[in-house]
């Protein structure tokens, strides 16, 4: 996957106060809405905008889970690992969803297609095990269930 | 939308709306929200269609609400003004429910709400909706949330009015105080004189905070407030920033929970445009603003030091309080946080009066708790009582017991900060006091359900992954600490305990709990000591026989047929892959254990729990 230029991450946090220490983790997730992930590239122009050292941006981002520094898929898939999702059988739902799509929580497939990140609580608890596929949610989750949502994005 | 530029046009407004409200008309109440899991989309959308080819559409009227309670009969839909209520509805249920429900009133029991096979068609006779008394959860699952005139329609923005009209600062927080109110949050401090202490800082400028950042795994009362009524809180925080003296306000959001922060957002819009939010609002002369704030992913951010920190821009890190925010706190000044479902009862709080609400609940925890009902519990849901109801009513009455007709074993509250109670606890009322006495926190109010297929040691592990993975870092007893009791309770796990392993979790347990800097690591612990305290026996089982007896923990057990209580089904028979279980039709099976590869499929499939987990030495030895 190729890097997005220069003019394109100025372009994703140009409507930024950039003198507001405030607005940084608004203006990642604004770069991470746009490509998908922090290119590694928008560092030091998002340093150098808003006057906070690319090591503090580092410290930032990597402190949140909802960034990355590497490209993610088209689709998200997020099992939840929450309590009652455990208690009603997450890991085998999770295991299952590696095994169809070949991959490790974390992991991307080599076609960019999809990208597994295990959340810790989706706030869907009343129909665990559930997860999310970009932003559409599936509950009650058993083996089967996890096939046919997952048929709808290939 | 039309903008009100004084108290008099909001009451007129709200008379008018009432007026013109037809209360006999048929109204259909889809959830499309939460049971958004369960295709409710899809529902609605037929629904949709069929009132068009039907020519209804004027005479039958669709409202899309936030949660309605009974989650576990997703997806839900009530029919107004019959006030009967159907779910695990399917597009093909649709025209039927409109051809007889809606239009001849006729019941369709198989979509009905069902008990011992008894069917409750009517809303209000429903054993679950029955004990409730809903405050919080007023609106949710009757107005449309993105609809700022169904909120208003319902006395909404009324109380705000109400203070601007005649209240000072001091008599809100009076009224707050008597209320008898404590955060809803987790750690229960009174607002009242949390509102007390940030009125009482001078400073120009104040900040009055929404804390949405509902991170407990097991919560989701603040998502259906968010989802379901979102002026709810805008109004509470109105009112709140009024006592304090604030000027601006944080929503601060989950990201992961996208409709939340798509709702609150254009509620925000919303009450701007209408004139209850910005400059001289409603012509008072008041002001105050609200910016929506998303959380990137941290559990910790829930504290509210480090939430701050979040909404600064820098990592959320908790710092040690004093100074509290109240007065020290975004940006070094005055600042409150207050919690979703603490918000929402405000706006009803002041309109009812303060006694009206300490007339509800025990002695030390006043009014009605939101609790959510999760795991292996029949009725899935959103459940608000009024403080003070044991835990079994709400786990056998309202929840419907566990199901399977499995053994109730345990219940977890209060998130990785809590702890779980065993049966005998069962009778312990839920009010902040007797809970933590029990060896639990009220928490946020989630409350899992664990029946005996669930390894207490397990679950031990699983909050201390959860505690470990989610320490910020900064103070080394949480960050090595639960590090190293992970590694401990693992051990268990895995069946590669040492003698002297439970004493040195305990005490490792004990230090954390004593020696970190914030709440999530002094808390971090407790799943380990509340297990430790009911469930000792578990945790011998892994360390000296080598089992699991929830038959949980891979490796640590096996299955075996209980003859007393196999009718010889043949389902497992069936469903086993290695084909390690063989037994004639109707007489007890049994399990060849060299076949067996423990997968769990014939424990799912019977319906007599005659399946049990056996330690796998004797397995052997037979």
């Amino acid at each position: 996957m190729q890097p997005p230029a220069n003019s394109q991450i100025n372009d994703a946090i140009k409507g930024f106060n950039m003198n507001n220490q405030s607005l940084i983790i608004p203006i990642l997730q604004a770069v991470q809405e746009k490509f998908g992930y922090i290119p590694p590239e928008s560092l030091p122009i998002i340093s150098k905008h808003s006057n906070i050292s690319c090591s503090k941006i580092y410290g930032i981002l990597t402190f949140y889970a909802q960034f990355s520094l590497i490209p993610k898929g088209k689709y998200m898939v997020k099992p939840c690992r929450g309590t009652a999702c455990h208690v009603k059988g997450a890991k085998n739902v999770i295991n299952h969803i590696k095994n169809i799509l070949n991959i490790e929580d974390g992991q991307t497939t080599p076609n960019y297609k999809f990208s597994l990140e295990t959340v810790a609580c989706l706030g869907t608890c009343f129909l665990a095990p559930a997860m999310m596929i970009n932003q559409n949610y599936y509950g009650n989750l058993d083996e089967k269930k996890v096939e046919e949502a997952l048929k709808d994005y290939k | 939308m039309r903008k009100l530029c004084s108290l008099k046009e909001l009451q007129l407004f709200s008379e008018e709306l009432q007026k013109s409200y037809d209360g006999n008309k048929k109204r259909i109440l889809i959830c499309s929200t939460g049971c958004r899991a369960r295709n409710a989309l899809k529902i609605r959308d037929a629904f949709y269609n069929t009132l068009k080819q039907e020519r209804l559409t004027s005479e039958i009227e669709i409202i899309e609400t936030g949660c309605q309670g009974l989650c576990a009969y997703a997806p839900v839909i009530t029919i107004e003004p019959i006030g009967i209520f159907y779910g695990k509805l399917t597009e093909e249920d649709v025209p039927d429910i409109i051809a007889k429900t809606v239009n001849n009133e006729e019941v369709i029991n198989s979509i009905c709400y069902s008990k011992n096979k008894n069917t409750y068609p009517y809303l209000k006779e429903i054993p679950f909706f029955k004990p409730q008394n809903k405050i919080v959860l007023r609106n949710c699952g009757y107005i449309n949330p993105t609809s700022i005139e169904d909120y208003i329609r319902r006395n909404g923005y009324l109380a705000i009015a109400k203070i601007l009209a005649r209240m000072k600062p001091k008599d809100v927080i009076n009224t707050v105080t008597k209320s008898g109110i404590r955060g809803r949050g987790g750690a229960g401090f009174p607002t009242g004189l949390k509102w007390k202490f940030a009125n009482g800082y001078k400073n120009d400028t104040k900040y009055f905070i929404c804390n949405g950042d509902e991170g407990d795994p097991g919560a989701f009362m603040d998502r259906a407030v968010l989802e379901g009524d979102p002026h709810s809180i805008v109004e509470g925080m109105l009112i709140g920033a009024y006592a304090i003296g604030a000027t601006h306000g944080y929503i601060y959001v989950r990201a992961e929970y996208p409709i939340a922060v798509k709702y609150s957002t254009l509620a925000v819009k919303q009450a701007r445009e209408m004139g209850l939010l910005g400059e001289n609002i409603l012509g008072t002369g008041f002001s105050f603003d609200i910016t929506i704030k998303q959380g990137a992913g941290a559990f910790v951010c829930g504290e509210e030091t480090a939430l701050i920190a979040s909404i600064e821009g820098k990592r959320g890190m908790p710092k040690p309080r004093p100074p509290f925010p109240a007065e020290s706190g975004l940006w070094g000044k005055p600042t409150v946080i207050n919690n979703v479902e603490t918000l929402a009862s405000i706006p009803h709080i002041i309109l009812e009066g303060g006694d009206s609400y300490a007339q509800l609940g025990t002695e030390g925890s006043k009014g009605t708790k939101v609790f959510a009902l999760a795991g292996r519990v029949t009725n899935t849901g959103l459940v608000e009582v009024p403080m003070g109801i044991t835990l079994r009513k709400i786990i056998f009455d309202i929840g419907g017991g566990i199901p399977h007709d499995r053994a109730f074993k345990a219940v977890q509250m209060g998130g990785p900060s809590g702890g779980c109670l065993p049966t005998e606890h069962l009778d312990t009322p839920v009010d902040y006091e007797s809970i933590k006495a029990a060896g639990a926190i009220m928490g946020s109010g989630g409350m899992i359900i664990m029946d005996n297929t669930t390894c207490m040691v397990d679950i031990a592990r699983y909050f201390l992954d959860f505690c470990q993975k989610e320490s910020c870092g900064k103070c080394v007893p949480c960050r090595i600490g639960t590090k190293r009791m992970l590694e401990i309770v693992t051990r268990f796990t895995e069946g590669k305990a040492n003698q002297g392993d439970i004493e040195k979790l305990q005490q490792l347990a004990e230090s954390v709990r004593d020696s970190s800097l914030c709440g999530l690591g002094q808390t971090a612990p407790n799943p380990v000591i509340s297990t430790l305290r009911y469930f000792r026996h578990e945790y011998e089982s892994h360390l000296n026989e080598k089992f699991c007896p929830a038959g949980a923990c891979k490796g640590m057990f096996g299955y075996e047929i209980d003859h007393g209580k196999c009718t010889g089904c043949g389902l497992c028979l069936k469903n086993c892959p290695p084909k390690a279980i063989t037994g004639e039709k109707k007489k007890p099976h049994t399990i060849d254990s060299v076949k067996c590869e423990v997968c769990g499929i014939c424990i799912a499939k019977c319906k007599f729990n005659a399946i049990k987990p056996m330690p796998l030495k004797k397995q052997i030895v037979v």
